[in-house]
């Protein structure tokens, strides 16, 4: 199968977050930039699919600008066939999807993979989007993959109080979540190899954006840890029930 | 302003959120004034309940007259409401952050030419201008980010236990409505349904009770569950633990897991990982229990008991049960 992989970089898990002055921007100082841990798991997925027969080329595509190449490198060397990197400065999921819509009806794939959601903006909208685009079906929030031979997949995906299993016709959109396999770290050989492989620069067709971003603020800070002896749970429950209100 | 809003319901009941949607539309924009809100229920469900979404601000509500839509499936669902949304000329439409509202609403964003706040913390200020201010957490709730949304169309969906809904208006008259899908057909086909069976669900959930490592296996979850119990609680737990399979992968909160907001978030044998505090760090009020008094945990908890789990747990258990008691 031709399977393209959504790829978004994101702050470190471990990052601490601060803001530029103006509150407009992440402070990106000595932030360390990843593959969204739910891309990196499609991307997985996406080479899995591939070796378990058929083959066919795994494509990863970003929007974005040059400051996102180490992270398509590494893409590369845990094994895509082929970088994309559409430049535009991404401003929220409508423009992302439909430039990467527009990327997709010039080629041919069978598959789109995205991640559930982003961990930085955490919307978990281009996937859908995208899907909506192309009028292809969707399937999201997958943890589980299959087949793909006879023009069909099986996927099971989480749902509100339960989990679905489902057949899906390709071509069709379909967004990862954890469980779906473990990502993989490239090896010497990978990383070698990275190095020749295709990353093209596309310009972007303009889709514009919906909404602007005005500022960011850290959450409230909490107030100082109140603590309780074991044999004070009475007033623990006390606090929860009069203070808190929870109980 | 004519709204719309979409109801979820599971197997034939209202789930929690439909009724935080109305409310949620309602507070949103009842500072308009002259506002009308339809409500597009997802399904079949009793006449009576449906009828009581008029209390939390609803003028009508619409209810399928056909089964078409009982069962969720994304592309059925989504052509219904664009079809809702001509019929009742609607700018916007209101809808919970669940897993039906992630899958719906990016789809109706482009299908219907409509902007998308997403997943947002609360009401929206409404500009002089006719724009919105809108909130929601970034980076795993790491952070705070405020935009402003515009367009003709928009689309809101909120996070699940964003506000308290508030009733005091009298039912509505609910309308059987004509689903009209001929030309539509389902997009995926269903195989299997697996319901997690008889618990609160965690997303939903306004007290949750959630476990870590520091429960040494999984046979000592009774202590959970039995404090869960004792609270009407939903059960969760750490990354390690669901990785190690002493629980679920559904119960697993946190960056990589699930997100949740509950009123209370008690949080046992946890060390309080930033990866973990990014899934719970929004819940009104956080307890910790933990043997080390240095834990993460307490520095983002606002009670903490320092002490061993398997003596606090029942502690905390009885104290509870005798308040609900007396
Ligand atoms: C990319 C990435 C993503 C991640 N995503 C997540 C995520 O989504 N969710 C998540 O939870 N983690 C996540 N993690 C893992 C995270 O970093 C921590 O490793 C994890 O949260 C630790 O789980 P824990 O607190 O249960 O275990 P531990 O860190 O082992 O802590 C156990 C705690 O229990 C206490 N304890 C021990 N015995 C007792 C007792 N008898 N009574 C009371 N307390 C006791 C200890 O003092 C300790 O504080 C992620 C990590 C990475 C790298
Ligand atoms: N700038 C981007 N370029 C390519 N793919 C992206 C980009 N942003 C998000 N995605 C994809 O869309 C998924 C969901 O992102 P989001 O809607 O931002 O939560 C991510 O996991 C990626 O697969």
């Amino acid at each position: 199968m031709n399977i393209l992989v959504c790829l978004s970089q994101v702050p470190d898990t471990t990052t601490k977050i601060s803001f530029t002055a103006d509150n407009k921007e992440l402070n990106k100082a000595g932030v360390q930039f990843i593959i969204n841990p739910y891309d990196e798991l499609a991307l997985t997925k996406a080479l899995e699919l591939n070796e378990g027969g058929g083959g066919g080329t795994v494509v990863v595509v970003h929007v974005g600008g040059a400051d996102a190449e180490p992270v398509l490198r590494k893409a590369l060397a845990i094994g895509a066939d082929q970088a994309v990197r559409i430049n535009a400065v991404p401003m929220d999921a409508r423009q992302v999807a439909g430039e990467i819509a527009h990327y997709v009806r010039s080629a041919s794939f069978d598959l789109v993979l995205a991640g559930r959601e982003s961990i930085d903006y955490n919307g978990g909208l281009v996937g859908g989007m995208l899907a909506e685009y192309l009028d292809w079906p969707l399937v999201n929030v997958a943890t589980a993959i299959e087949g793909g031979a006879g023009g069909s997949m099986v996927v099971c995906r989480d749902m509100d109080g339960g989990r679905e299993k489902l057949e899906v016709n390709l071509p069709a959109v379909i967004t990862c979540q954890k469980e779906l396999t473990e990502p993989r770290i490239p090896n010497m050989r990978g990383i070698m190899a990275a190095r020749t492989k295709p990353l093209q620069v596309l310009s972007p067709q303009g889709v514009a954006a919906d909404m602007q971003l005005l500022e960011h603020a850290l959450p409230p800070s909490r107030q100082a840890c109140k603590f309780f002896e074991i044999h004070q749970m009475d007033e623990l429950v006390e606090a929860l029930h009069q203070q808190a209100k929870v109980l | 302003m004519k709204i719309l809003v979409y109801a979820e319901q599971q197997d034939g009941h209202l789930k929690k959120s439909a009724v935080e949607a109305v409310s949620f539309a309602k507070q949103s924009f009842e500072s308009l004034g002259n506002i009308n809100i339809t409500v597009l229920l997802g399904g079949q469900v009793n006449q009576q309940a449906a009828a009581d979404l008029g209390k939390y601000g609803a003028n009508s509500v619409w209810m399928p007259a056909q089964s078409t839509l009982n069962a969720f499936e994304v592309h059925l669902h989504s052509a219904a409401i664009q079809q809702a949304l001509v019929e009742t000329e609607a700018e916007v439409l209101v809808m919970a952050h669940t897993y039906c509202g992630k899958s719906l609403a990016p789809r109706l964003s482009v299908a219907w030419d409509a902007a998308l706040a997403a997943g947002v913390n609360g009401p929206p200020e409404c500009a002089a201008d006719g724009s919105w201010k809108v909130q929601r957490t970034v980076y795993s709730n790491k952070g705070i980010a405020t935009y402003s949304v515009w367009g003709a169309r928009r689309i809101l969906t909120f996070t699940p236990n964003a506000l308290k809904p508030s009733d005091g208006a009298s039912p509505c008259a609910v309308t059987a409505w004509n689903v009209s899908l001929d030309s539509v057909s389902a997009r995926t086909r269903n195989l299997e349904l697996q319901k997690v069976q008889g618990k609160i669900p965690l997303t939903e959930a306004e007290r949750v009770i959630s476990g870590g490592r520091g429960l040494k296996g999984p046979e000592h979850w009774h202590l959970i569950e039995d404090l869960a119990e004792a609270c009407d609680a939903a059960t969760a737990c750490s990354k390690p633990v669901s990785d190690m399979h002493w629980r679920s992968h559904d119960e697993h909160v946190g960056q990589t897991g699930i997100t949740i907001k509950p009123d209370l978030y008690i949080a046992v044998g946890i060390s309080g990982a930033i990866q973990h505090l990014a899934g719970v760090s929004s819940s009104k009020t956080i307890v910790a229990i933990n043997t080390d008094q240095d834990a993460p945990f307490f520095k983002v908890a606002d009670y903490g008991v320092v002490g061993d789990a398997f003596e606090v747990l029942p502690q905390l258990t009885q104290a509870i049960r005798r308040l609900r008691k007396g």
